[in-house]
């Protein structure tokens, strides 16, 4: 099946119109460079090239405790620090077979949805300035500022957290804590609907964004889209639904699903998981239990020889930590598997036969955030 | 009726005169063409910094911000200080480029926006030139800024200039004709193209009242398609930022870069003067048939102050427009333009023409 969906190869020809967007362009969020060919205003196909911001943060792994590679976790998706700390940490404990308290497992899973709702504002923000509506950017950023604002208050630290360690948490979340995400969630109920005002019933945006990138669930599965990418598509890949890890198992929410598979569903898709995010905190902040704010873990961290994996969901789709010890303090292999890095190579399939507006609309929709990409 | 009106022409001639008594009458002319080009180029220097503010201003209540408020009471200074920054940066000289044209096009932009303000009528008796043909130079003059937009996207020698001036030439040249048309419709009401002829026919009420449901649809029309042909948004694909960096200006720096910039909001201004002077009635005041008592307090306020706040009204919405709605697809831009507006429009002149010719209008 897989060599019908893929047109693997691109056949360049000299009289090709190329330009070239990026590295530095408004609309690749970050150092991403594409090689349009153009004819016209439609685009031909592009090429994505990856790697002006690799790090080697893998390679780094290996020369790090696993103290230290929470922090560099946090670099990879900057907009999803938490959840990309958690997988780390999820994983080191199950191969130490460590059970964490109780209070962890809720104050993570509390903090995943406000670090995913975070990351769905700036998304919105983006979206809405890839198409050319400005004053979107400003009412997903005064959201925003809140949950950032609670980040800042418990961790010292506004985007990029490293809170968590293996075991638990560096120290206990600030006293406030729990008083202030009720008063966000009660105030965003209230915003969310203005997003949709602006944005979502504009007919020029419906205009923009019905109808373009197709996304069929076949091709969804065999280029590894995940995410809320994959769920426009009608692809259940929520890792939240399929192995529930911290407390996701003691809540209710919905994965949203769209059938359609266009720009537009995957963005009704998010603007869904912002709604069923605040209905899991709800169901949560009220019952923290009281308890340590970590397990008891030894100062140095050695895992048992051996090889570990655990995905977690990201806001962009699921994120896999592989690591294979040798029973040392440091990994000896550390693999991430970033949902960025699927979701960038369908991009090709999506645009070809699109304009150049289309273009900027699909990337925006597939949200990707460029550092994760070439980590 | 509107004879309290104060009438600028007799300042103006009264300058007249007292330059022909004092020199022969074609230096009168002389001095008094680089008094009057003096004079537009000082309004039109000052007008274009406040509409930069104006606009930083709007944009900020639109988007739950301050706008800028350091330099100066409120920022008021904000854009003097930008000019200042344009003014003094490096002009960045492009490799390969058309060095004439390129030099050019900004130029050509703001020659076409300058000479259409000319015919812009600010008060009573207050312009520069009075055509029996206003409306159509104003037309044929504004269009001219397409040639330096094309010119300056083929001249800059890159790939996203080119595409820019392209979606530009396109745009332009398709909105014209709507801009046209619903101008027209009020030209068959008036039965002049004088600017000010037509502001003269409504003394007794402004046409988009007077002029039943085809003005209105045709001020709607004439306000979509001349914020389109004045290249902002929704319609700003030219330049669209997300899209093409900033399209026909990419390589453009310091003050040739302002001069576009400039040349745009200046635009913005004549097409908001021209839609309130032909739609909105220009310095006429707000007469309502023969309330005669009404109709004379209206004439106490003056007639440039009616005329600057129906502009800035339209001005007001223009960038109203811009900063709540998405950018147009290119398709799409064109698919309005001549599947809806320009159908309508050719329906909505021969209505009008209709209704002129069994005089049921007022």
């Amino acid at each position: 099946m897989s060599e019908e969906i893929i047109k693997d190869v691109i056949v360049k020809e000299n009289e090709d119109y190329i330009i070239n967007m990026g590295p530095q362009h408004p609309s690749t969020h970050g150092v991403l460079r594409f090689e349009v060919c153009l004819k016209g205003e439609t685009v031909k196909y592009i090429i994505p090239h990856i790697g002006y911001i690799h790090r080697g943060i893998e390679k780094m792994c290996e020369a790090n405790t696993y103290q230290g590679i929470i922090h560099l976790t946090d670099r990879m998706d900057y907009l999803s620090a938490h959840i990309n700390n958690e997988a780390v940490c999820l994983c080191v404990e199950e191969a130490l077979q460590v059970e964490v308290p109780e209070r962890v497992k809720y104050i993570r899973t509390i903090l995943d949805e406000l670090n995913r709702l975070a990351s769905h504002q700036l998304w919105w923000c983006a979206f809405g300035m890839d198409l050319g509506a400005l004053t979107a950017f400003f009412y997903g950023l005064r959201d925003r500022e809140l949950i950032l604002d609670i980040f800042e208050e418990s961790f010292g630290s506004r985007l990029l957290h490293s809170f968590n360690t293996p075991g638990g948490f560096m120290h206990d979340v600030h006293p406030n804590f729990q008083k202030r995400t009720k008063e966000f969630i009660t105030y965003f109920r209230k915003k969310l609907p203005e997003y949709d005002q602006l944005l979502t019933g504009n007919i020029i945006f419906q205009e923009r964004a019905k109808g373009i990138g197709y996304m069929s669930a076949e091709k969804a599965i065999s280029y590894g889209v995940t995410g809320p990418s994959a769920r426009g598509s009608n692809v259940a890949c929520d890792v939240r639904k399929i192995a529930p890890y911290s407390a996701y198992d003691k809540v209710e929410f919905n994965e949203i699903l769209k059938t359609e598979g266009d720009t537009f569903a995957r963005y009704q898709v998010r603007m869904g998981e912002m709604w069923e995010s605040m209905k899991i905190i709800e169901q949560l902040i009220d019952n923290i239990p009281a308890g340590d704010y970590t397990a008891k873990m030894k100062p140095i961290i050695k895992l048992p020889v051996g090889e570990y994996f655990k995905r977690v969901e990201s806001a962009r789709g699921e994120l896999a930590v592989y690591i294979v010890s040798d029973g040392n303090k440091t990994p000896y292999r550390m693999k991430f598997r970033s949902p960025n890095f699927s979701n960038l190579f369908i991009m090709n399939e999506l645009t070809a036969g699109g304009k150049i507006a289309d273009l900027v609309a699909i990337s925006g929709s597939l949200d990707l955030v460029i550092p994760d990409i070439d980590r | 009726m509107s004879s309290n009106i104060y009438d600028f022409s007799t300042l103006t001639g009264s300058i007249d005169t007292a330059l022909k008594s004092w020199m022969s009458p074609g230096l009168a002319v002389l001095a008094e063409m680089v008094i009057v080009g003096l004079l537009f180029l000082t309004f039109y220097a000052l007008l274009g910094l406040f509409l930069v503010y104006l606009e930083r201003k709007v944009c900020a209540i639109i988007q739950n911000r301050v706008g800028p408020n350091r330099v100066g009471k409120w920022g008021i200074f904000q854009t003097i200080a930008d000019l200042i920054k344009l003014l003094m940066k490096e002009l960045i000289p492009i490799r390969k480029a058309d060095q004439l044209l390129f030099l050019l096009a900004p130029f050509i932009v703001i020659i076409a926006s300058f000479m259409a303000m000319g015919a812009v009528p600010f008060a009573k008796g207050l312009h520069a030139i009075d055509f029996n043909i206003g409306v159509f130079y104003v037309m044929a003059v504004s269009s001219l800024g397409v040639v330096g937009i094309l010119i300056a996207g083929w001249a800059s020698n890159s790939k996203y200039s080119l595409i820019g001036a392209m979606r530009s030439g396109a745009q332009i040249v398709s909105y014209e004709l709507s801009v046209g048309l619903s101008l027209l419709a009020i030209v068959v009401f008036s039965v002049t193209m004088s600017l000010s002829g037509i502001i003269e026919s409504q003394a007794d009420g402004w046409w988009i009242f007077k002029g039943h449901i085809p003005a209105f649809i045709a001020f709607i029309i004439f306000l979509i398609a001349s914020t389109a042909e004045i290249n902002r948004g929704p319609f700003d694909l030219a330049e669209a930022e997300s899209e093409l960096t900033a399209g026909f200006h990419t390589e453009y720096s310091g003050i040739k870069f302002a001069f576009f910039f400039l040349a745009e909001y200046i635009n913005m201004f004549i097409v908001a003067a021209l839609g309130a002077t032909v739609f909105l009635g220009g310095w006429m005041p707000l007469h309502i048939g023969n309330w005669e008592g009404f109709n004379q307090v209206m004439d106490y306020i003056p007639s440039m102050v009616w005329f600057f706040a129906k502009t800035f009204f339209l001005i007001y919405i223009i960038m109203w427009f811009k900063w709540t709605f998405p950018r147009l697809r290119i398709d799409q831009l064109l698919t309005l333009e001549w599947k809806y507006l320009m159908p309508i429009s050719l329906v909505n002149i021969v209505l009008i023409a209709f209704l002129v010719l069994m005089h049921w209008h007022f």
